[in-house]
């Protein structure tokens, strides 16, 4: 029996034997296992498709009490099929430095990862702005990057490709921060009206209705608060209208200015 | 179970059974791609599942029970293994691998977290039986491409592919 040193995935390829009579042919690795009945003396045909999964196999032929064997290596079909897209986040802050990565494994039709090295295309592309876009050669079979989120916030695609196959994901991005967070207020009979100016994250970008805004009001040694989420990109509330009272606004971590009632601003 | 860890020249034994048939095991510093730093605790969870699934991969092709592979093994490993152990015993035969030495190296961790994946230069024995007659032994040394990714509990191996050395 002669073998080939290795073949492709899913390729055609005769094994060449010699003798006579009948025995049987198999080959045996840790993911596929084949037998052919033979005439030795003729050469084996495996055909196109039968022997497919990548990795180390043992051929044996057995013919009667006597068997010879050796070994065959069958490697990944070189274009790839599939692409294994792994993209993260799927919802990100706009402006965020390397704030989206994805990976990439490039598997073949028969889902062996191809090893040998090969360009992935990464592209990111917005409703606004310029696209961005790389290129990673793999290694080992997978290819990674890190890519900045947008400045305005929308759905972008992240689309990589590799050997004319393409796997789009979609990103959310959304605003970040609220950004210069102020308040202003008015007097409203016994009370105080309350109200944020815009909210903006810092590329000015309107913070989603329902974010909570917190406002907290001290007087006298007490503390009044309340979580207000946001409407129509303002926040706003009634407070008791306290001569001297300090009230002050935040969103998240993000702090924002602070007033204080009858002594000015 | 046993395992023999050889690191930086140190030998650490898990003592966890007999040593008799256990595979030495050499795990290498790893050369990551990836902007995730990696623990020594999740490289060192890495490293024991993979070699903990060797020993259901053994126990699985040799007597033919794919159930054997599912605390260890997902997705298109899974998937190609129990195929093959499917083939196996429609053919009547089964497979005894003895793993004998890894080599690990830990060579991609994705920025996620979610996949890890590594290298193993292996070196192992494998022998094809008809019920109880050898076939064929071979001495294997290959190199394995492996990618695991985080269950429940534990790391299992969802790509488990030797490739050319």
């Amino acid at each position: 029996m002669t073998l080939p040193q290795t073949v492709t995935a899913g390729s055609a390829f005769s094994v060449p034997t010699s003798g006579s009579g009948p025995a049987v042919l198999y080959i045996v690795g840790p993911d596929q296992a084949l037998r052919r009945d033979v005439q030795l003396g003729n050469p084996v045909s495996i055909a196109a498709g039968d022997l497919y999964n990548a990795g180390e196999y043992l051929a044996i032929i057995v013919a009667g009490s006597s068997s010879s064997s050796g070994e065959l290596e069958v490697t990944p079909a070189p274009h790839p099929d599939t692409l294994s897209f792994l993209a993260t986040p799927s919802r990100v802050p706009v402006g965020l430095h390397n704030g989206i990565n994805g990976a990439v494994y490039v598997f073949d039709a028969y889902h062996n990862l191809i090893v040998t090295p090969m360009p992935v295309s990464f592209e990111l592309s917005g409703s606004s702005g310029p696209s961005q876009a790389r290129t990673i050669t793999t290694s080992h079979g997978v290819a990674w990057t890190e890519i900045d989120s947008a400045s305005k916030q929308g759905s972008a695609k992240f689309i990589a490709q590799a050997g004319g196959i393409a796997t789009t994901r979609v990103i959310d991005e959304v605003p970040g921060d609220p950004c210069g967070l102020t308040i202003s207020a008015q007097p409203d009979g016994a009370k105080l009206r309350v109200q944020t100016a815009l909210v903006r994250d810092c590329s000015g970008n309107p913070i989603p209705d329902g974010t909570i805004v917190t406002f907290t009001e001290n007087y006298n040694g007490a503390q009044t608060t309340a979580d207000v989420p946001i409407k129509k990109d303002i926040a706003q509330i009634d407070m008791p209208a306290y001569s001297g009272a300090t009230i002050s606004v935040a969103s998240g971590v993000v702090a924002g200015n602070e007033i204080r009632w009858g002594g000015g601003r | 179970m046993s395992l023999r860890i050889l690191a930086a020249g140190c030998v650490l034994l898990f003592a966890t059974g007999a040593l008799a048939d256990q595979p030495s095991v050499q795990v290498q510093p790893p050369d990551l791609q990836g902007s995730r730093p990696l623990e020594k605790q999740t490289a060192a969870a890495v490293v024991r599942d993979y070699l903990e699934s060797w020993q259901k991969f053994r126990a699985a092709l040799d007597q033919n029970q794919a159930a054997l592979l599912d605390p260890d093994f997902v997705g298109t490993a899974r998937t190609k293994l129990a195929s093959a152990i499917g083939e196996q015993a429609k053919l009547g035969i089964h497979t005894h691998y003895q793993d004998e030495s890894h080599k690990l190296q830990i060579v991609f961790y994705s920025p996620d977290g979610l996949s890890i994946q590594m290298i193993d230069n292996v070196e192992y024995d494998q022998q094809v039986l008809d019920r109880d007659r050898v076939l064929a032994t071979q001495h294997v040394k290959t190199r394995y491409v492996v990618v695991m990714t985080p269950a429940e509990v534990r790391w299992k191996v969802r790509v488990f592919e030797a490739t050319p050395e």
